[in-house]
């Protein structure tokens, strides 16, 4: 009674091509059908994102000093070290597709490893920042506290100068609420960001288990590439993220 | 069965033809049995079919929520609900027609069902994430009706901020039951695409494809577009409330009007997501009851994509008064006009297409007939709205409820209404009965119009939508719209019934019952799990019904 459909359709062509699903005419079709799904998913994605990214452009528009303000807490140095760690993820990710469709299995494997290696440094490195701006009181909240002569700069040696905080002060009275406002969006964008991540991390792990059991081969590789796609996305958003949220008043 | 015994060729088609009529001894409906080869069936077609059961009790639930508010507007006075309660009733009766049934219904239902028949294909491109959205819908629609049942919502639907993130009721459940409801009609749309794109017959060209596929397509592109977008906002709406301080809150320097563009870029495209798959139900019905090759095939076509496309270009229309720049009013008033065209464009191919037809009025017709004048009065009277200066006169009334109620109803519903008979005997293999279809299509016309067309007078007339009291001088009105949607309650209710027992009952309908074009027709009713025994060959395009002028003439002389 629980057999469906489908299962028996596999079975009936088991035996010419394992990896055509019944509901397709050949392997050429359902490859462009699945690389075609995986490009609509993007722009899906891209319009997912697009509703905060938006946010955040009105935001900054309406308060620029308290975004620049905001800003500057943030940890330029480790979202340089994040960048290079994705992008570099995004090469091996690409060496690994590669390799699949040559059919090097060891390199394809060991590939996939060093982007998830990556991909958890990615994350690791995030977490880092985040915790620092739960300790600086900046995770917004009932125990924000955003100051403008913060201790912490003076430690860092990057504290305003009085004229600085004068004048930002004198255009927006509340600019100190209103730097608030940047880390609920940098929060959600990043956290946003973080879950594809992770999503990406449980999805090469998965793929990588597969090749282990010796799945693909030159013939057939569309999960490897897929994956490709959807981790190259993760790393093309970041790309935009970065200088939106951690260079905005570095001009 | 048919009562008119009139000489019409055409009549004789519909009625069950002893030579083809057999039921198919294995097809996808008994190919597999039990609980479990439904509720994991990978088949588009049994998909269609639990969506077909789910939204009709969506529609039920909102219904019932409708009745609640018709009733408390009998009288000039809060006499059956508190205000609160009325709101309750107002927003349950939005949330769950919107997201649970107008929005997925005739994709979810006709669409999973037709797409992959009307394109020769075995199953659309990803029969797992078809199945994967019809869970999420019931996970999306069961934390609604939690939101609902558990103390209610009283946002109304569009959950506008500061007010939907500081009322004590259920907006969080209700605000993630609808963003999971929203990704389960983004994985419909995705795989919609890839199948049209990917897996359409041998000699099916893009030209060829019915026109049902391309106002489909195109509304797939809006889904897989806009949903996102409300998705992102709706938790944003979830997040300001769990944490308590707000993107949206003036507070702390957010801005509502961002939280309503967000909210409009969506639901504005969303309406076009309700409308555009009855358009293509429309533009299948009317050449197949008048006989004719479809006037203005691309034209049709493109103005599906035009729609879709300049339909993300007007939410503003939506914040005419709600302090948007009025230099941005005006444009998105020209846009909104705009839109205007591709739709005339469509209402003037079908009346074209009727010209010098061979026209019967089966259900269907009748359906789609009652459609276009209809859906004329509900597009005329957004132009109305479509106007800054007469929008600001009419904001918040009862007009902008008529017009509303106008295309939704009057439009989608009956369009939806037209298809479900129409398909009605592929589906299920069997006839609907063709003299209840009419009497309940005739009666759905007049309890529209009796409920909705008092609501232009009342509205225009300065009657605010919303408020549970009203001054006495509303009430003829009120009184009116009440005992018209008593009919139209009635006339929802007939198809119920009767296509539920003509699912078991009704006389065998034969593959194709009113010799119709299309693939669809090709293959036996119900079709076989695989939907054809051999993937057709396309050479024509989608409505040439000159092919059928012989046997018509045959039948006549019988």
């Amino acid at each position: 009674m629980s057999t469906h459909a489908s299962t028996d359709a596999q079975h009936g062509h088991a035996a010419h091509d394992p990896h055509l699903a019944h509901h397709f005419e050949d392997r050429a079709q359902q490859d462009e059908a699945h690389s075609l799904g995986l490009w609509v998913f993007l722009a899906t994605e891209i319009m997912f994102f697009g509703g905060l990214f938006l946010a955040f452009t009105v935001y900054h528009v309406l308060f620029p000093d308290a975004f620049g303000l905001a800003s500057s807490r943030l940890s330029v140095d480790w979202g340089v070290i994040n960048t290079i760690v994705l992008l570099f993820s995004s090469f091996t990710m690409a060496m690994a597709v590669h390799s699949a469709q040559k059919g090097h299995q060891k390199r394809l494997i060991g590939y996939m490893v060093v982007t998830v290696i990556c991909a958890f440094g990615f994350m690791g490195i995030k977490s880092i920042e985040w915790s620092e701006k739960f300790e600086h009181h900046l995770v917004p909240g009932p125990n924000f506290e955003f100051v403008l002569d913060d201790p912490h700069l003076a430690k860092s040696g990057h504290a305003l100068t009085a004229e600085q905080m004068e004048s930002a002060l004198a255009r927006d009275p509340n600019v100190e609420r209103h730097a608030q406002m940047f880390f609920v969006i940098y929060f959600c964008l990043t956290g946003l960001h973080g879950v594809h991540v992770l999503i990406g991390i449980g999805v090469i792990i998965w793929m990588i288990i597969r090749a282990g059991r010796g799945e693909f081969s030159s013939r057939w590789s569309t999960p490897i590439e897929l994956t490709g796609l959807y981790w190259h996305l993760v790393d093309v958003i970041w790309i935009y993220l970065f200088p939106l949220i951690y260079l905005i008043h570095r001009h | 069965m048919s009562s008119i015994d009139a000489p019409n060729p055409y009549q004789t088609q519909t009625r069950p033809q002893s030579q083809e009529a057999v039921f198919p001894l294995v097809n996808y409906l008994n190919k597999t049995g039990g609980w479990k080869s439904w509720l994991l069936t990978a088949d588009h077609k049994r998909i269609a079919v639990l969506y077909l059961i789910t939204t009709t009790l969506s529609f039920l639930i909102g219904g019932l929520a409708a009745a609640l508010v018709r009733l408390e507007l009998l009288t000039p006075q809060g006499d059956l609900l508190s205000a609160d309660g009325y709101n309750k009733a107002f927003s349950a009766h939005g949330i769950v027609m919107v997201f649970m049934f107008l929005v997925p219904a005739v994709p979810a239902v006709l669409g999973n069902f037709l797409v992959p028949l009307m394109l020769g294909a075995k199953d659309l491109a990803f029969p797992k994430i078809n199945l994967l959205s019809w869970y999420l819908y019931m996970i999306g629609s069961a934390l609604c009706i939690y939101a609902i049942i558990a103390g209610g919502v009283d946002t109304g639907w569009t959950f506008y901020t500061p007010y939907s993130t500081t009322t004590n009721t259920n907006v969080i459940s209700a605000a993630v039951g609808v963003f999971i409801i929203g990704f389960s009609s983004i994985f419909t749309g995705f795989n919609f695409i890839i199948t049209v794109h990917k897996m359409r017959a041998p000699g099916l060209t893009w030209f060829r494809l019915p026109l049902f596929i391309w106002s489909i397509y195109a509304t797939s592109l809006i889904m897989i577009l806009g949903t996102p977008v409300i998705g992102i906002t709706v938790l944003m709406v979830a997040v300001e409330r769990l944490i308590h301080l707000g993107v949206f809150d003036p507070a702390f320097g957010g801005d509502p009007l961002l939280f309503q563009h967000l909210f409009w870029f969506y639901s504005h495209p969303a309406v076009y997501i309700m409308i555009l798959p009855g358009f293509g139900i429309i533009s299948e019905l009317i050449p197949c009851f008048a006989r004719r090759n479809i006037f203005g095939y691309s034209f049709i076509a493109m103005s599906s994509l035009a729609i879709a496309m300049v339909g993300f270009f007007v939410w503003g229309h939506h914040l005419f008064v709600s302090g948007q720049s009025p230099y941005a009013g005006v444009v998105f008033s020209a846009l909104s006009f705009v839109i205007g065209i591709p739709t005339a464009i469509k209402v003037f191919n079908w009346t074209a297409t009727l010209y010098k037809g061979s026209i019967s009025f089966e259900t269907p017709m009748l359906f789609a007939l009652f459609f276009i004048g209809l859906f004329l009065v509900g597009g005329m009277t957004g132009l109305f709205l479509a106007a800054v200066g007469l929008d600001v006169h009419v904001h918040d009334t009862y007009f902008v409820v008529a017009h509303f109620h106008y295309v939704m109803v009057g439009g989608m519903m009956l369009a939806y209404m037209g298809g479900v008979h129409f398909w009605f005997p592929k589906i299920s293999g069997r006839m609907y009965p063709e003299f209840l279809g009419r009497i309940s299509a005739i009666t759905i016309f007049i309890g529209f119009n009796v409920t909705f067309f008092p609501q232009f007078v009342m509205g225009y007339m300065g009657m605010p939508r919303q408020y549970h009291e009203y001054v006495s001088e509303y009430q003829v009105y009120h009184v009116l719209s009440t005992a018209g949607a008593s009919v139209l309650g009635l006339g929802f209710m007939m198809p119920i019934v009767y296509l539920t027992y003509a699912w078991f009952f009704g006389p065998v309908a034969g593959p194709n019952p009113y010799r119709a074009t299309g693939l669809e027709w090709q293959t036996s009713s119900p079709p076989v799990t695989e939907n054809f025994l051999e993937i057709p060959v396309v050479s024509v395009g989608p409505y040439e019904y000159s092919q059928f002028k012989e046997d018509d003439e045959v039948v006549h002389s019988r």
